[in-house]
């Protein structure tokens, strides 16, 4: 009884508790982990494609000649054979069909073939592609055996890291994980121990308001990163996602996704303080994560948004967070190098807690 | 018992709400290994006082001192010789009964094994359900294993009863007994008088913030009957309690 009271065993026996709370919680797991997956799943599937333009082969054309076969051998280029006349039309109206071919022998011996292409007003941005791919294509074939009269173009493309929609998409939807946990798990957690009086059981203790606080964050951080692990790990051996530096950018990455949950904690603790019921904090929750998600370059670029809806996203935290993950993940950037993203999470950090310590109630 | 010991002693203890007062100027002292009881209606401000002694709410005025320390000064030193049983808690969520001893162990930074606490209530098969899951009785005798974990010298229990059904209560009793016997002090609240009478070495009545009486069950009584008190029914040797325990068993029963 003499021995002193040991507030990290405390901490340590309050973040074990957490912990397991966490992983029995159905909705921390949904949010952490299944909700992240599908957006991954969805866009690992899709990603990588590009653009592919649909063209029809007419019925009656000629298949065994170079300009068929050339077409065949771009991987853009999607042939469709065999469809008769009356479905190619209705699909092309439709713009589900961008273009059709005719191919024909010429009787008047040269040229040899005559290619009768038509496009459709239905896809018009498709149709121009198509266009300037069977331009260099008629350029190329004719000029096969011709000595160029002026200049001989030699091109070539350096060979690059294949960027996949994996590795966009998945940063963002990692930085949208930690938000949620962050947030939400943070503020139902503090904000139901009160309610059930289960933070007061705590106070008859010895322990002390800090160790509750660490307790639950560290739970909650080992719970977010095995999530980003999880993540991580099944993005980079089913979908291909780049890790330049294998596990060091994985901890790289690992280490960013602590600051980001840290910081949105902090939105966390504020939604605990100011909610007045539980059903109010999904609502204050959603008015924090939503905007985030949609403005924070989870899904698109903010690059593409309209340059008056930039500088909002400029604002966000999250914004930071997807942008350093990309850097580590696909460039491989150190943490010095993303130096400038981490100071402006830190920098929302203080201003967070500066408001946490303000609105958090303990009873 | 020749000199009593005051383990915890109340003076003049006030605690004011902004609109009104909730305990004024009341003071007694609790012995050492006996069992207190605090009884009154609603709203006495007996549970108010309990929180304070526990170091859960601070006073307005007076002085508290709890096996020689103040809760002035030594409130994290009083909460390691103290049990405390709230009236209304609850326990972290999703976790099962050991792993929430465990959990309690970490708070109270001592070793325990959790399956010996919950053999101390009998709970030993439930160990593995979560407390959500438990009946009132198992409840209740939950909450008094918590309070036991760090060996207190003292246990507050408030209301430990209230819901409970006669034989989850007697069987209540008999292990508050058992912790007194063992050494520790009780302090408890309840609006039961027969369980004060049958528990209680000693009891305060609380009324409006002030105790308006003290003495064992038994002094009180017999100075009500000597100032000429009689009930208007002839007291017959058993009471309806006796007779429903006596027709469904005193045995525990697996939801009690």
């Amino acid at each position: 009884m003499s021995k002193p009271y040991n507030n990290t065993k405390a901490t340590l026996a309050l973040a074990k508790a957490s912990f397991r709370s966490i992983m029995r919680s159905p909705s921390a797991v949904v949010f952490t982990l299944a909700f992240p997956l599908v957006f991954i799943l969805v866009f690992g599937f899709l990603g990588g494609g590009g653009v592919k333009v649909d063209l029809a082969i007419a019925p009656g054309s000629d298949l065994q000649n170079p300009i068929i076969k050339s077409l065949e051998d771009i991987s853009m280029v999607h042939i469709i054979k065999d469809k008769d006349a009356v479905y190619i039309k209705t699909e092309l109206e439709k713009g589900h069909i961008d273009a059709v071919i005719d191919v024909q022998k010429n009787p008047a011996v040269k040229p040899a073939y005559l290619a009768d292409i038509k496009y459709t007003s239905a896809s018009l941005d498709k149709g121009n592609i198509l266009k300037s791919v069977i331009h260099n294509l008629m350029y190329t074939l004719n000029t096969k055996d011709v000595m160029p009269t002026v200049a001989q173009l030699n091109e070539s493309t350096v060979q690059g890291r294949i960027y996949r929609t994996i590795d966009f998409i998945l940063p963002g939807q990692l930085g949208f994980s930690l938000l949620s946990t962050g947030v939400f798990g943070t503020a139902f957690v503090f904000f139901s121990l009160r309610q059930t009086l289960v933070i007061k059981r705590f106070f008859a203790t010895p322990v002390r308001k800090s160790s509750i606080v660490f307790g639950e964050g560290i739970a909650r951080i080992g719970f977010a990163l095995l999530g980003a692990v999880f993540i991580i790990l099944l993005g980079h051996f089913c979908f291909h996602f780049t890790l330049i530096n294998g596990a060091v950018t994985v901890l790289n990455m690992l280490l960013l996704a602590i600051i980001g949950l840290i910081v949105f904690m902090g939105f966390g603790f504020v939604v605990s303080g100011i909610a007045k019921s539980e059903s109010t904090i999904p609502p204050i929750a959603n008015i924090i994560t939503l905007p985030q998600f949609l403005l924070s370059g989870t899904f698109f670029s903010i690059d593409a948004f309209p340059t008056w809806l930039q500088p909002i996203s400029r604002a966000l935290p999250l914004t930071y967070l997807n942008d350093a993950m990309r850097k580590v993940a696909f460039e491989g950037a150190g943490l010095w190098d993303v130096k400038h993203q981490i100071l402006i999470m830190v920098i929302w950090g203080i201003g967070i807690y500066a408001v946490a310590v303000k609105v958090f109630k303990w009873e | 018992m020749d000199k009593p010991n005051a383990i915890i002693s109340v003076k003049k203890l006030v605690k004011k709400y902004d609109d009104f007062t909730a305990v004024q100027g009341i003071s007694f002292d609790v012995y050492q290994n006996e069992i207190f009881g605090l009884l009154g209606p609603n709203g006495a401000g007996k549970t108010t006082t309990l929180e304070i002694i526990e170091t859960l709410r601070e006073k307005t005025s007076g002085e508290i001192v709890v096996d020689g320390y103040s809760v002035d000064k030594d409130a994290s030193k009083i909460k390691r010789i103290i049990g405390v049983q709230l009236q209304a808690a609850g326990y972290y969520p999703n976790l099962n009964l050991v792993e929430l001893m465990e959990l309690f162990s970490g708070l109270y930074g001592v070793d325990i094994k959790p399956m010996e606490m919950l053999e101390k209530v009998n709970l030993q098969d439930k160990a593995k359900a979560k407390y959500k899951a438990l009946s009132g009785g198992q409840k209740q005798r939950f909450s008094i294993a918590t309070t036991l974990i760090n060996s207190p010298k003292i246990i507050f229990l408030d209301e430990p009863t209230t819901g409970l059904d006669p034989q989850a209560r007697r069987n209540l009793w008999d292990l508050i007994i058992d912790i007194r016997n063992n050494g520790t002090t009780v302090v408890l609240t309840t609006h039961y008088m027969d369980e004060a009478e049958q528990l209680c070495d000693r009891v305060a009545f609380v009324e409006r913030g002030e105790i308006i009486a003290l003495d064992t069950p038994d002094n009180l009584i017999d100075k009500l009957i000597n100032s000429g008190f009689e009930r208007k029914k002839e007291v017959k040797k058993a009471n309806l309690e006796d007779v429903f325990i006596n027709l469904t068993g005193k045995e525990w029963r697996e939801d009690n």
